[in-house]
């Protein structure tokens, strides 16, 4: 049995506010090999929580409590600070929602991928920029060059969601955590990044963790799907097999969703059981 | 019930004239619903605020039961059509409880009499009980929102109700339970619906019939049954239908090494 | 929306389970409700406490001036044998150059500084108030016209602006407010102006602008409310800066004039026998002082509490 990259034992994120504590992830245990694996959740359901606590960016009050949250044998719990920087960005990446957000607006996109490199690889600027070029060549910018000189606010979203995985993959992660990578963009156009993404993983042979609230899309896209409802994962399973899912919550989440194939009328709803939270 | 004829929105002028929506034509039977669907960018948006007034309406007409719409729009013309926007977050006024946004459409038309009771028939059709009469906005679920929103834009018996992406703000559980009401509604109320979505299964799921719309053009008018049997003349139609289906991979990848 | 009574620190728990009831019954049950978390927010921060303490302190003390004061604050005693005595039992804080009590005139002196306070916030907050709204809400020329207007009163220095007025005016005690309200409304109109670009592009604003409301309406129905509240922290923050100029008006002579008790003009007086008798200006000062950081405190702590970006 070969060693999982990312080894999660009952992590618990816990927020300590003025109201009482918070327990936004409660027990969330998986293994993740070199795969795409999806999180899929409502609002609320700690999905985005989960994939947090495993970069070490809980927002302060979080506490993040664990068995074990294990990275290539690395206790990320225990490790320094000096050696949680080198993993975050270089080895463990993260792709966040909305590309407005997540790029620096004053600094042009290439000239961000080109610090994103050199934070992680010793090279100088030269390499570094043939390297961020080629990076955007793979995002599949018609012109990398052009892109390169651009501020963030200059170009689209799609391109600036592309710009985004163009610097989160110059470092050849091992491990890439992509949060609602799409939800901000058009379908058209996230299916085209999703594509670009697919692509980079397998050729790389990357881990993905897949965190969205659209089941369709998460089963569509991964291996195996995590269902997570009130902090806790209610199912795991693998996403070929959804149709099969065992537990209500999965089954409701599938089916209330309107369809094209077939007009069901009135949608069924979620009757959310008190026991699943448990 | 609703008719635009050849309408077309200019945002700005010089550099930064944009042309929002280009010639657009369709027709509403009462007690029909509408669809209009397109990407962002698409102009689909801003037809739906022309059509209200808080979009300019550059050339072309707009016919509310057969008459011409006038700018500024007269008190009739709200106490006819009403909108439900996207946001439930933003469209309730964050210091106003449910009863004053509920009283608030029956103040301005002067319908103060019976508010009381309006107000609680009000919140029993959006399927809430009288205990949300006075609750704050932050009190609020995201779903429970939406409801006072509908159910604000329902106190004046309007007989057109304009949804821009009514349930896209929402949870997956949510947006059924939204649409199930919406759809009973319509029914109860005999109301008209144009309903504005980039989602096409709720486009299908609401309307009978839909326009596809993309850069601000009318691309293709077509039905929701002609949707579900894949039928389709358009390339764009096309695309959207197959991107509502999730992501498909175009060749088979090589197998991945199983999870430990 | 406001006008409430402070909830009593002694409720009991059934009174705050009814305040905090997730389910209000009535409109009032709400106001109070919501009124009773900007409560339990403000009164966790002591400072804040501390400074609502010294202005409700202000309050009392002026209305109960007449009781408190143990000496006539305009008549002196014996001019031979009670001129500038420094505190003793007799008189607390010492007394002046004509033989007066400090402490009854500090006293009295509170009226004259609430009464100006008070004035200043009700004529400058509505019409900044107003100005900002209309101006924001209807942009355009409006808009352009009256933020011009704004930026020229904005142009000068308030305290010489005052001093142009009072001159112009005459001095006295009520030139001095008008002078200090005129000078003081620009800012609120840009605050109010600030929050209304905000606000009027949001969703619930056109979701009443369909209903068919008038601008009117819009503006002061659903617009006002929103910006009142930083308005309130701004205008509290305000405050100490009001009372030093009123202060420095009446040091200059052009504020209130003598014999009336206004802190500022017994500086003024105690400057001839600062290095002798320093309690005769320094008595006041230390109550200009005292009453500048109360609302200095207050303001801070209604920031933290009505401050929209806390909202939860």
């Amino acid at each position: 049995m070969t060693k999982p990259l990312l080894d999660v034992e009952d992590l618990r994120v816990r927020f300590h506010l003025r109201t009482g504590t918070v327990e936004a992830v409660r027990g969330v245990s998986f293994q993740l090999g070199r795969e795409r694996l999806g999180i899929v959740g409502e609002s609320g359901s700690g999905k985005s929580q989960t994939g947090r606590a495993i970069l070490g960016l809980t927002p302060p009050p979080g506490e993040v409590k664990a068995k074990r949250l294990a990275f290539d044998g690395i206790d990320l719990l225990t490790a320094s600070k000096k050696t949680l920087r080198t993993l975050r960005g270089g080895r463990i990446s993260m792709v966040m929602q909305d590309p407005k957000y997540s790029l620096n607006p004053v600094m042009t996109i290439g000239e961000q991928i080109i610090e994103a490199y050199q934070a992680h690889a010793k090279a100088g600027r030269g390499e570094a920029r043939d390297r961020a070029l080629a990076m955007l060549e793979a995002v599949k910018m018609r012109d990398p060059g052009r892109v390169f000189s651009l501020y963030p606010h200059e170009v689209s979203g799609g391109m600036g969601q592309r710009a985004m995985i163009a610097m989160m993959l110059v470092t050849e992660p091992d491990l890439l955590i992509a949060d609602e990578p799409t939800s901000a963009l058009d379908v058209t156009v996230s299916m085209e990044v999703l594509r670009i993404l697919d692509e980079l993983v397998t050729e790389r042979g990357m881990g993905l963790i897949f965190i969205s609230h659209d089941l369709k899309l998460v089963s569509s896209f991964c291996d195996r799907v995590l269902v997570m409802y009130a902090g806790r994962v209610v199912e795991e399973l693998e996403a070929k097999n959804l149709r099969e899912a065992q537990h209500p919550y999965t089954q409701g989440l599938m089916r209330c969703l309107p369809t094209l194939a077939n007009d069901v009328r009135p949608l069924p709803t979620l009757n959310r059981d008190p026991s699943w939270a448990l | 019930m609703l008719d635009i004829q050849n309408l077309n929105v200019v945002f700005g002028t010089g550099r930064l004239r944009v042309e929002a929506v280009k010639n657009v034509s369709f027709h509403v039977e009462p007690g029909a619903a509408y669809g209009l669907v397109g990407e962002s960018g698409s102009g689909k948006s801003t037809v739906l605020r022309a059509i209200c007034g808080l979009a300019p309406i550059t050339s072309g007409r707009v016919l509310v039961d057969g008459k011409e719409v006038t700018t500024p729009r007269s008190k009739a013309f709200y106490r006819t059509v009403q909108m439900v926007f996207q946001d439930p977050y933003a469209s309730l006024h964050p210091r106003h409880t449910v009863d004053r946004t509920l009283s608030e459409p029956l103040a301005i038309h002067g319908e103060k009499k019976d508010a009381e009771a309006r107000i609680l028939q009000a919140l029993r059709e959006v399927g809430l009980g009288p205990s949300f009469r006075f609750r704050y906005p932050h009190q609020l679920s995201g779903g429970q929102r939406q409801r006072i929103a509908i159910a604000r834009a329902l106190i004046l018996r309007p007989k057109v109700l304009l949804l821009d992406e009514p349930t896209s703000a929402l949870d997956a559980s949510v947006q059924a339970e939204i649409l199930n009401l919406l759809d009973d509604l319509r029914r109860r109320l005999g109301l008209t619906y144009i309903l504005v979505s980039h989602d096409l299964a709720v486009v299908a799921h609401l309307c009978e019939r839909l326009l596809v719309m993309q850069h601000g053009e009318a691309v293709e008018e077509t039905t929701a049954d002609a949707l579900r049997s894949g039928d389709a003349s358009n390339a764009y139609t096309r695309s959207l239908i197959h991107a509502s289906q999730g992501f498909t991979r175009v060749a088979t990848q090589p197998a991945q090494a199983p999870a430990a | 929306m406001t006008g409430a009574p402070l909830p009593l620190a002694s409720e009991s728990s059934g009174m705050r389970a009814w305040l905090l009831s997730p389910e209000p019954h009535s409109r009032w049950q709400a106001r109070l409700g919501r009124f009773y978390l900007g409560w339990r927010a403000f009164s966790r921060n002591p400072l804040a406490v501390i400074g609502l303490g010294i202005v409700i302190l202000l309050i009392l003390v002026a209305i109960f001036a007449d009781v408190i004061a143990p000496y006539s604050p305009i008549t002196g005693g014996d001019l031979r044998t009670e001129r500038l005595l420094p505190p003793s039992e007799t008189y607390w804080l010492g007394t002046d150059d004509q033989a007066r009590d400090i402490f009854s005139r500090i006293v009295h002196g509170s009226r004259v500084t609430l009464f100006i306070v008070v004035l200043v916030a009700l004529i400058a907050t509505p019409i900044g108030l107003l100005v900002g709204t209309v101006s924001g809400y209807l942009g355009g020329w409006v808009d352009t016209v009256l933020m011009r207007i704004t930026d020229i009163f904005l142009a000068f220095p308030r305290l010489i602006l005052a001093l142009a007025f009072v001159a112009a005016l005459g001095p006295g005690i009520e030139n001095a407010i008008i002078a200090i309200a005129i000078t003081s409304w620009p800012p609120y109109a840009r605050i109010a102006r600030a929050e209304t670009l905000m606000i009027r592009n949001s969703d619930f604003i056109a979701a009443v602008k369909l209903q068919g409301a008038s601008t009117p309406r819009i503006i002061l129905g659903h617009v006002v409310p929103l910006c009142l509240s930083s308005l309130i922290v701004r205008v509290t923050l305000d405050m100490a800066g009001i009372i030093l100029t009123a202060a420095g008006l009446g040091f200059l002579g052009l504020g209130a004039q003598p014999p009336m008790p206004e802190w500022g003009a017994m500086v003024a007086t105690g400057r001839n026998y600062l290095i002798d008798q320093w309690w005769v200006a320094a008595m006041p000062g230390i109550a200009i002082f005292v009453v500048s950081l109360g609302f200095n405190l207050l303001g801070d702590g209604l920031r933290d509490v009505l401050d929209p970006k806390a909202a939860k």
